[in-house]
């Protein structure tokens, strides 16, 4: 089973490296995966056509036949056609030169207007705006009443004059609330109208004449970022019938891939301009195409790990622990058992590890990990006294059959997590000295690429860790980022440079499971333990 | 079901789409990619349109044919056999009894990502149900979005049915859940339909806490257990739709689909798929706002519509 669009491209690929340059025929192989992936990702048919038919015509150029590995570079055009075509449409809301500016929201039924028009007010009034929300959704049944607990939670007034269930002009409406925010003088007026189909003739008339009754400066077409094939019928249904001027994603925390922001912007060629992102008000951000398009072609996320991390690691628990290393104190297993649960907090570490880019090669011993080994090794430290924690080393016969009985396993494993210990313990020692001595170590950047492997890896290993420990996570991002970048351009160095150090850096807070090894010199010694285990090659 | 058909053929069908293409003459390789192209559209998602394509491409060559009427057959035979019409569709909706003798109430569990449609086919059931005589009780389990509980109330009071809600909105979920079951076994109804909260299938959370919302209203069943979890899937939905039914399985078990907002141009093939791979049958599907829009899903009448008889 392939997973993402990297791996079945190097697959359709294969064998070809015996003879360098790339043929019409591989191309056309490659093509046919690049369509079937995007297909998977919901991108509409006739998008994804024109798409393909770009990217075969960039694929036959010389970039690709000359490339060490066509495969990544196949890849790479790929996502940076992707970047192109969403990022390209980026763009900022037009605000009106003589406020209030009016911006109005239309979309199918249960896009998320409603909750939308809610964020979007928070997120203006958090930029020093004084945003006034209009119920004209007086279709659904309480909707007027959803948009004023909504205006309520935001702390914005909500203009809904009409109790709605069916009763009341929307098209009034809108226009009294526009006016009412001239009168009371606030600079943003948000519409929030019904949803309705594209087909649906009289509805949009309804709308039309609420634009035209309005005026508004910018009318947001809001879209389930789950939509299928229809995304890029109603977009234009849309387009045409209400004429939108930007397009806002919601429902972008779920796990679809999102093709439909590309067909949307392939199609009606308007700009994505706002990301919805989860339950809550703030949960709402600005899009940002390089993202979409990586998860489009399941190609890793590294960013939202990195956000993840930082959402579930305490960040009081991670400087006690940096603060006990760098005092040379000795890591305990209490420590490791911390560490562990944090990792754990951040959900299934197989969708984690899932995460990170190139793993694809690991997916089969990915399927195999078993979650609940780890539950395993927390039973076994909890069956341990306080003394025992501190100081394994009291840790007899005797003690050691206690502990497998109380934890239910076998003394061979309690030996093997022990035995683990030790070299974790070994790891964080090293790295204690680094840091206590070392100061503040350089941020492995451009060098790294010119060192052999072997030493690179080692240049890494500190100031990974030292930033680990520091937990500073604009720092963390923009290395990752760094890190991502290359890694996507390392067609030469077959993404080299991105090591499994998302999750070491951004991921362990103190580092536990100790060093970041190079994936590309993926080589089970190198690994620690956690990692090794995690690959089923430590058993 | 003629209105289903109208409906769906109202955007043009893949079935006429198709059988322009294969009528054309000798079917070249690029007329086959562009009937895939026209299964895709309609959302069939890559693996079952493969599945199709292929049993086409070989029916037609040992048809040895480009007869339209055949063709047309062939392709409509294929169509049902991936809805399979044989599926059980019907709705438990009857008073049941427990396994301690006591009489309770078939108690269905309406289950969905955020917003395909759930309180509004909870309010549309509710009607038909009263329609055929049934006696009925609303939960609003929705505690977390904003007015969710109103809204289900108004379609209550709409077709008069009593509606059980918490005092106050992010109350426990389970608890009004248990409180409708309570207050349906009290009254003796036939029917308690529980409408929950929106959540997207990666929030680990929120399918624990329905999980627990389907646990806690069965205590009150008398052992009995939940008659029916429907999950509500838009039509719009695109591949997403399987895993969506994949992590509500895995969840709360769910027994049928509905499917919602057929009345667009979305055909809604996902639920093809959903049905392939995890044998749920879709039991009804939804045609609009209005009160009547809800009609049993027919397989026949579905593929029918697709190809636009």
């Amino acid at each position: 089973m392939f997973n993402n669009l990297s791996d079945r491209i190097t697959a359709s690929l294969k064998g070809l490296r015996g003879h360098g340059r790339l043929t019409e025929a591989d191309v056309d192989k490659t093509i046919r995966e690049i369509r079937r992936a995007l297909l998977d990702a919901d991108v509409a048919v006739s998008v994804v056509r024109e798409f393909t038919g770009r990217v075969r015509e960039r694929a036959l150029g010389e970039e690709v036949s000359k490339a060490l590995n066509p495969a990544q570079q196949v890849v790479k055009i790929v996502h940076s056609e992707l970047v192109e075509v969403l990022g390209g449409a980026t763009g900022e809301l037009s605000w009106a030169k003589h406020p209030p500016t009016v911006i109005m929201l239309a979309g199918l039924q249960g896009a998320g207007k409603t909750t939308l028009a809610g964020k979007l007010a928070t997120w203006m009034k958090g930029q020093g705006h004084t945003p006034l929300l209009v119920a004209a959704d007086l279709q659904r049944p309480n909707a007027v009443g959803q948009l004023q607990i909504v205006g309520e939670r935001a702390g914005v007034p909500v203009f809904a004059p009409e109790p709605g269930n069916g009763v009341g002009n929307p098209v009034l409406v809108a226009m009294n609330g526009v006016s009412t925010a001239q009168f009371q003088q606030h600079d943003v007026v948000i519409v929030d109208t019904a949803g309705r189909l594209g087909i649906d003739e009289e509805m949009m008339q309804q709308a039309r004449e609420i634009r035209d009754a309005v005026n508004p400066h910018e009318t947001l077409f809001v879209v389930d970022a789950m939509i299928g094939q229809d995304a890029a019928r109603v977009a234009e249904a849309f387009r045409d019938g209400v004429g939108f001027t930007g397009v806002v994603l919601s429902k972008l925390d779920g796990d679809a891939r999102g093709g439909a922001a590309l067909s949307i912007t392939g199609v009606t060629e308007r700009p994505i301009l706002f990301a919805s992102t989860g339950e809550s008000l703030d949960d709402f951000e600005r899009f940002h195409p390089d993202r979409m398009a990586n998860r489009i072609l399941d190609m890793g996320d590294v960013l939202t790990l990195i956000e993840q991390a930082e959402k579930a690691f305490d960040q009081k628990e991670a400087e006690r622990a940096a603060q006990k290393l760098a005092s040379g104190e000795d890591f305990t297993l209490d420590d490791f058992l911390v560490q562990m649960q944090q990792l754990k907090n951040m959900g299934s570490i197989k969708k984690m590890l899932g995460m990170l880019p190139n793993m694809g090669q690991y997916r089969e011993q990915l399927e195999n990990f078993d979650e609940s080994e780890l539950g395993r090794v927390e039973a076994i430290i909890r069956s341990m006294t306080p003394a025992e924690r501190n100081d394994p080393k009291i840790l007899n016969g005797s003690r050691r059959s206690r502990i497998a009985k109380g934890s239910g396993t076998t003394v061979q494993q309690v030996n093997q997590l022990l035995e683990r210990f030790k070299q974790a313990q070994t790891m964080m020692r090293q790295m204690g000295r680094g840091m206590a001595g070392g100061g503040m170590p350089g941020m492995p950047g451009g060098p790294g690429m010119g060192m052999g492997k072997k030493s690179r890896g080692k240049a890494q290993q500190q100031p990974r860790v030292k930033k680990a420990k520091s937990k500073n996570p604009a720092k963390a991002a923009r290395e990752q980022a760094e890190a991502a970048k290359r890694a996507a351009e390392g067609a030469g160095s077959g993404g080299s440079a991105f090591g499994a150090g998302a999750l070491g850096s951004g991921g362990k807070g103190g580092a536990g499971q100790g060093a970041m090894p190079d994936l590309s010199d993926f080589d089970a010694s190198q690994l620690p333990p956690e990692m090794q285990k995690l690959f089923g090659q430590g058993r | 079901m003629l209105r289903l058909r109208e409906r769906l053929a109202r955007s043009g069908s893949i079935g006429r789409g198709i059988l322009t293409l294969l009528t054309r003459g000798a079917v070249d390789e690029d007329t086959w990619d562009e009937i895939e192209e026209t299964l895709l559209l309609a959302d069939l998602g890559p693996d079952a349109t493969d599945e199709l394509m292929e049993a086409l491409r070989r029916r037609i060559q040992v048809l040895g044919t480009d007869d339209a009427a055949a063709v047309r057959e062939v392709l409509r035979e294929e169509l049902v056999t991936l809805v399979n019409p044989d599926l059980d569709r019907r709705l438990a909706a009857t008073v049941r009894t427990a396994p301690d003798g006591t009489e309770v109430p078939s108690v269905i569990l309406m289950v969905g990502v955020n917003g395909t449609g759930k309180t509004t086919t909870v309010g549309k059931l509710a009607r038909v149900l009263v329609a055929a005589e049934r006696t009925v009780v609303l939960g609003a389990a929705d505690t977390f979005r904003a007015a969710a509980a109103d809204q289900l109330a108004t379609w209550g009071s709409r077709v008069g049915v009593d509606t059980v809600r918490a005092d106050r909105d992010g109350a426990d979920p389970a608890a009004v859940a248990f409180d409708a079951v309570k207050e349906g076994v009290a009254q003796g109804v036939d029917v308690v339909i529980i409408d929950t909260a929106g959540r997207l299938q990666n929030k680990k959370g929120l399918m624990d806490q329905l999980g627990k919302v389907r646990r806690v209203a069965e205590k009150g069943l008398h052992g009995d257990t939940v008659a029916e979890v429907l999950l509500v899937i838009d039509a719009t939905t695109g591949q997403n739709g399987m895993q969506q039914a994949r992590v509500f399985s895995e969840a709360v078990n769910i027994t049928g689909i509905v499917l919602t907002k057929l009345d667009g141009t979305a055909k809604g093939g996902i639920v093809v798929n959903v049905q392939r791979e995890l044998g749920v049958p879709v039991k009804m599907v939804g045609l609009g706002e209005g009160m009547d829009d809800l009609t049993p899903f027919d397989a026949y009448g579905f593929v029918d519509a697709l190809l636009g008889d």
